[in-house]
């Protein structure tokens, strides 16, 4: 993972960027199944490693291949990631240790979801009966949002453009 | 691409496979991993993996665009009915007990339908996204 996400930050290349960001996600995934969350894994292969890495190309496709070099140094935004890393690490001391059954988190909600849910809903993967009845509302949200990106971005492409930008843009591409 | 016989047989042996995964991933989802999201991502990407190969033409005959934009609504209002259904049968919003008789029963109703709902929506919206890319890389539209 480490390798995957210092070639990602190194090359210009978006092709290699694009097939690289599936390879990460996929390696994601991997990590969600050591951590037994299996649901999120799959969302992540499927999501992450398979369809943006389509839509990425279908993007790549209409723009250029490699990427413009910055038009100044780098120093400023490096300052800022490197001192909100810091402010992040620093964050998480304060977090209880990785599993301990003692954190806040475990100790709301979750042990009644996980004495009641089975006999509830009759359905044994807790992540369903969770996200489907109890955290319905959450979840209708949700689909709204995934609607709402949907009409949004068929709206863009759907809009009349003009001609100019069209030449333009192919001229870049034969370029390239 | 569309000339290369070995991706078109291995494609159209996989397709099917890839359809009765996302179905068993839609309705195994009570069970083992999965439910509505990761299903209607995986069906939307067997038809991707169609159209790369058979062309926009011959996946918009399978599934017309206005079938397609009218399952990124329908999943919506089907979820959102689930939810009305709860209130006409005099529970609160999204209430599945009184869906059924017996409350567990309705729950499984409810979660049911919510999921499909689900998978309707994702499934149209990434199908949709995926046809207008290809029809602007296409030239079309």
């Amino acid at each position: 993972m480490m390798v995957t996400v210092i070639v990602l930050a190194r090359t210009r290349k978006l092709f290699s960027v694009v097939v690289l960001f599936g390879l990460y996600s996929f390696l994601m995934a991997t990590v969600m199944v050591a951590l037994d969350a299996v649901d999120v894994a799959m969302t992540e292969a499927a999501v992450g490693a398979g369809i943006s890495t389509l839509l990425m190309l279908g993007a790549l496709h209409l723009c250029r291949r490699k990427e413009a070099l910055p038009s100044h140094e780098p120093w400023l935004p490096l300052t800022v990631t490197v001192v909100t890393g810091m402010v992040l690490i620093y964050g998480t001391w304060d977090l209880p240790a990785f599993s301990d059954p003692a954190a806040a988190i475990h100790q709301h909600v979750a042990p009644r979801y996980l004495q009641d849910g089975p006999r509830e809903t009759g359905i044994p993967n807790m992540v369903t009966a969770v996200l489907a009845s109890y955290r319905g509302f959450d979840t209708l949200g949700e689909t709204t949002v995934v609607f709402t990106a949907g009409i949004g971005v068929i709206a863009l492409f759907r809009r009349r453009r003009p001609a100019a930008p069209d030449a333009a843009r192919d001229a870049a591409r034969e370029e390239a | 691409m569309r000339g290369d016989m070995v991706l078109r047989v291995i494609v159209k042996l996989l397709i099917p496979f890839i359809l009765l995964f996302a179905l068993y991933v839609q309705f195994h989802g009570d069970f083992g991993p999965g439910g509505g999201f990761q299903a209607g991502t995986i069906f939307a990407a067997a038809l991707a993996l169609y159209t790369m190969i058979f062309g926009l033409e011959n996946m918009r005959r399978i599934v017309p665009d206005r079938l397609v934009e009218a399952m990124i609504a329908a999943g919506v209002l089907l979820f959102l009915g689930v939810g009305i259904a709860g209130l006409l049968l005099g529970g609160n919003f999204l209430d599945y007990f009184v869906l059924d008789r017996d409350p567990v029963a309705g729950q499984h109703r409810g979660i049911f339908w919510v999921e499909l709902g689900v998978a309707i929506t994702v499934f149209g919206v990434m199908l949709k996204l995926f046809c207008l890319f290809a029809a602007r890389n296409l030239g079309q539209e």
